[in-house]
């Protein structure tokens, strides 16, 4: 299983420069994405998810820089290469990206067809372009746009994006996704500003199409609920670290981290009480030392704040950064 | 929570929109609430629950007075104060006060948090400055902040912390009915526990009484004593929470809480009913409203609309065909 | 403070700041400052049309006025037309757009096709007019400026109190029961500065121009005033030789309308309500 991975990142390091001094943003951040998976990531405000993000698709600001680390789409370091080969290669085609927000994220004064075969044509080869590539574009799209469960995919392509709802418009920002055939969709949040009903369908729609086609998913949330719906592993993170990976079902049943055990605690499907987690998110130009979970965390030990948890893997795959697993059971 | 009605409201409707404008068109007219009648009793926390276009924030903003009514009457404590322009409706129902979704945004950002605490006050005016003051302190610390928080600006305060600054503002005022607005929208899962957690310790507290607007079901699963479905305006389903949950009666209730997230991993999404998406609010369908999405809709539900009937003592579902659906048990248990 | 810190980053902001402040404190000393401060208004056949010299950096004028001392003393002329002209078109403009934006209905309608009619007026045909009614003067000049100029301030004014008039926490306020005035003038208000700043100081700029037209064409400032714009009026006749005359006054009009200009786009980044900070 980790042999075939479509994106792997390794210990992922980045600060970014601001006016009030170097914001150490991730620290150690580990993610595998198994070929043909559904992998979601949560993290409340803070934990760095959106870097994450940005850093995979190399769109990381100017002030950030890169500390350590790797990220490996199959095999190929991504932060290794240049804007221009990340642009022509990567961006759009091999790694594609479902913003959060659909109502921002087309484009109001262009057709939704401009707007959609423009990434085609953008990524399509030399000899695609000419009349026939462009009736060929559009044939993959009316086809794309079908598959997303667009009712009459012909007349879309000539229509603006606000005579589409939420959900419709969503669904055409996936299409656009899956264009160019690419190996991985990122997705940050598609269904926050949907009704449930409509996020339900969406939902749906993302599992049908990765398996119908192939594509792997990185899921960015903070709704753990949408999580248990969608997603088939899940990675935590607090503040910049990776603190616990594994199989949805596993981190759901019996969540290992104690960061994670008191997140999943505080879901109002899982509340006793409601006294949430103690204290508050470290700011990122003042992180603790070691595990940045410490000063709030019920199990704390002298050994947290020394360095950071190395990662204990299970037998099974599963993987928590807590000085509480460290010991003869896992290996580390 | 006892069995006394503090604010009743009968067969409201608000329509919005289709006022004219001395050199253009006017909009088409929306009847965003189409009917809806609601007893709120004494310190109970009611959800009003729906999704987007269903009405329900323009439900609150009409029961608070800032929108008026179309037609339709609020009673509070028995006194009429419908039929009121919106200044002095505000005035005739301030007893009821409105906590708005984003908490920052209700904040003026030019304004420090202690003025605009103040200001509260000052409009209603509440006495000398020093019993402002000692009122603004008492509050802040009822919401578990530093009174030194005074001197900040918004920008200058997490999400959690504005919540509670926009709380102490509802509660200098001394409510007794607070409208909540998706009080948890944008809120970090830990910070919505205490948030929430806060938002009852206050109703033991101050003897307040809540109308929790909001989409999200597991919220409302755990904080409201009855819930109402609303659908296109009108109320659909009115319950106590455990036996909506446990066995909705109205095919909407049904398709939302099988539709809503939940902590349990390996659902088989495919197996959810969920039909088509909410028709548009200018072209309302006849009759019943959820028809078009519907699997048990019938030739009868585009030809009458169905009205809210009691199914039990203090259970009322809007559906003609509830009796043959019949009730099953749709959310898992999880509550212990 | 934040606020001069961020501002201090601005370069071309700086720089017009530095201008400003620079001919403000000319135009207040300016008595002081001028070699000839007499030259106001005396006059000296027998020096006439000077080149500049040790004497007469500048030159001097056709009456045998030192051009230095006379551009020093336009320059409060200068500043006071264009701080009682802004100030004049603030009063009225930012109210009218603040009640035209606040309300529904008629009012505002009625508000804003009244601007529109003064925003059609031209400023300079308006001074013309009124300097035939009422006969050619600074305070006539500085009146017409004023009524074609308050305009631009309700148009502004208008569309942003429309915006924050649906705001969140304007509804806030509304629920509050907060009355009319109180949401204008101590939040609408506020929150509308900053275009109303960045378009006062830019407006001092153009009206310190449009002075200067007037000037020109004998419709604002009367001989003796030592106003620029008059100065070149009367320069005109002697150009190309006696080139110092209208040069200096020309150059002093367009550093300085530069400066509130620069001085204004540099505002216009600076004035944010999150640069406050609590104490």
């Amino acid at each position: 299983m980790t042999d075939d991975l479509v994106l792997a990142v390794d210990g992922l390091q980045i600060s970014i420069a601001t006016d009030d001094g170097v914001a150490r943003v991730l620290d150690h951040v580990d993610l595998r994405i198994p070929r043909g998976r559904i992998v979601g990531v949560v993290g409340e405000s803070g934990c760095g998810k959106s870097t994450l993000v940005r850093a995979i698709l190399g769109i990381l600001p100017q002030a950030a820089r890169l500390d350590r680390g790797r990220i490996l789409l199959a095999g190929e370091d991504l932060l290794r290469l240049s804007q221009r080969e990340l642009t022509r290669r990567i961006r759009g085609k091999e790694i594609s990206f479902v913003p959060q927000d659909p109502y921002l994220a087309l484009n109001p004064v262009f057709t939704v067809g401009t707007q959609l075969l423009e990434i085609m044509r953008w990524h399509a080869g030399a000899g695609d372009d000419g009349d026939r590539g462009r009736r060929a574009h559009r044939a993959r799209l009316v086809e794309l746009l079908r598959a997303v469960q667009i009712p009459d995919p012909e007349t879309v392509l000539d229509r603006y994006p606000h005579q589409f709802s939420g959900g419709q418009r969503q669904r055409l920002l996936i299409a656009g996704a899956l264009a160019c055939r690419p190996r991985l969709v990122i997705a940050d949040e598609p269904t926050s500003a949907l009704d449930v009903t409509t996020q339900l369908q969406i939902l749906r729609l993302l599992r049908d199409l990765a398996t119908r086609f192939g594509v792997s998913m990185l899921f960015v949330t903070h709704d753990f609920g949408v999580v248990a719906q969608l997603c088939d592993e899940v990675m935590v993170m607090y503040a910049g670290q990776s603190v616990e990976a594994g199989r949805t079902v596993e981190i759901l049943d019996r969540p290992r981290h104690p960061y994670t055990q008191l997140l999943i605690a505080c879901h109002p499907d899982r509340a006793r009480d409601l006294t949430g987690i103690p204290g508050m998110v470290a700011s990122p130009l003042a992180p603790p030392p070691g595990c940045r979970f410490h000063p709030r965390c019920p199990s704390v030990r002298a050994l947290c704040a020394a360095a950071r948890p190395a990662t204990v893997v299970e037998t099974t795959g599963h993987e928590v950064s807590c000085v509480l697993y460290h010991g003869p059971a896992g290996h580390v | 929570m006892s069995d006394r009605v503090i604010l009743e409201v009968d067969r409201l409707e608000t329509q919005l929109g289709g006022e004219r404008h001395l050199l253009g068109r006017a909009r088409p007219p929306v009847r965003a609430v189409a009917g809806v009648s609601l007893a709120l009793r004494e310190n109970e926390i009611l959800g009003i629950v729906g999704e987007s276009g269903c009405g329900k924030s323009t439900l609150g903003r009409t029961i608070l007075g800032i929108q008026r009514e179309t037609s339709g009457t609020i009673r509070l404590d028995g006194r009429t104060v419908s039929s009121l322009a919106p200044r002095e409706a505000r005035h005739a129902r301030r007893d009821i006060q409105y906590l708005h979704q984003d908490a920052a945004a209700a904040l003026d950002p030019w304004w420090s948090i202690g003025r605009s605490l103040e200001e509260a006050l000052v409009i209603t005016g509440v006495g000398p400055r020093a019993e402002r003051e000692s009122r603004i302190d008492r509050m802040l610390t009822a919401v578990g902040l530093e009174p030194a928080l005074k001197r900040r600006y918004p920008h200058e305060l997490s999400g959690g912390q504005l919540r509670r600054v926009t709380l102490a503002r509802v509660l200098v005022l001394a409510p007794r009915i607070v409208i909540l607005d998706e009080p948890t929208s944008g809120l970090d899962l830990s910070v919505q526990a205490t948030v929430l957690g806060l938002i009852r310790e206050l109703r033991t507290e101050f003897r307040l009484t809540y109308l929790f607007i909001s989409h999200d079901l597991s919220v409302v699963r755990q904080m409201c004593d009855r819930v109402a479905i609303m659908y296109f305006g009108r109320i659909v389903e009115l319950a106590d929470t455990r036996c909506l949950f446990e066995a909705p009666a109205h095919p909407y209730t049904r398709m939302l809480l099988e539709a809503a997230p939940r902590l349990v991993a390996g659902q088989d999404l495919d197996a959810i009913a969920i039909h088509g998406e909410p028709p548009s609010p200018t072209a309302v369908p006849s009759g019943c409203a959820f028809r078009t999405r519907c699997s048990f809709a019938v030739v009868r539900c585009a030809e009458a609309l169905p009205a809210l009937e009691p199914v039990i003592a203090g259970r009322e579902v809007a559906c003609h065909r509830w009796r043959e659906i019949g009730a099953t048990v749709v959310a898992p248990p999880s509550l212990a | 403070m934040l606020v001069l810190k961020k501002f201090a980053r601005d370069t071309s902001g700086m720089v017009g700041l530095a201008i400003v402040l620079l001919t403000a404190v000319v135009a207040l000393l300016s008595p002081h400052l001028a070699p000839h401060p007499l030259d106001a208004y005396e006059s000296h056949p027998a020096e006439r049309l000077q080149e500049p010299s040790r004497a007469f950096p500048l030159g001097t004028d056709n009456l045998g006025r030192d051009v230095l001392s006379r551009l020093i003393l336009g320059a409060r002329a200068a500043l006071t037309i264009a701080v009682l002209v802004v100030a004049g078109a603030m009063v009225i403009g930012v109210p009218l757009g603040l009640v035209a934006g606040y309300h529904h209905g008629w009012v505002p309608e009625i508000i804003m096709r009244v601007t529109d009619v003064f925003l059609a007026v031209p400023q300079l045909i308006l001074a013309l007019a009124l300097a035939q009614l009422l006969g050619p003067s600074l305070k006539n000049a500085m009146l017409a400026l004023t009524l074609t100029y308050w305009p631009f301030f309700t148009r502004i004014v208008f569309a942003e109190a429309r915006r924050l008039r649906v705001s969140v926490f304007v509804e806030a306020l509304e629920g509050l029961n907060a009355g009319g005035l109180r949401v204008m003038f101590l939040h609408i208000l506020p929150n509308a500065a900053p275009p109303i700043i960045v378009r006062a100081t830019i407006g001092m700029g153009f009206t310190i121009l449009s002075a200067a037209a007037l000037g020109f064409l004998g419709m604002g400032a009367t001989p003796p005033d030592p106003e620029w714009g008059l100065a070149i009026s009367e320069a005109r006749q002697y150009l190309p030789e006696a080139w110092w005359f209208a040069t200096f006054p020309g150059i002093a009009i367009f550093l300085v309308v530069f400066g509130f200009n620069l001085l204004g786009d540099g505002l216009r980044d600076v004035v944010d309500p999150r640069l406050r900070r609590s104490r």
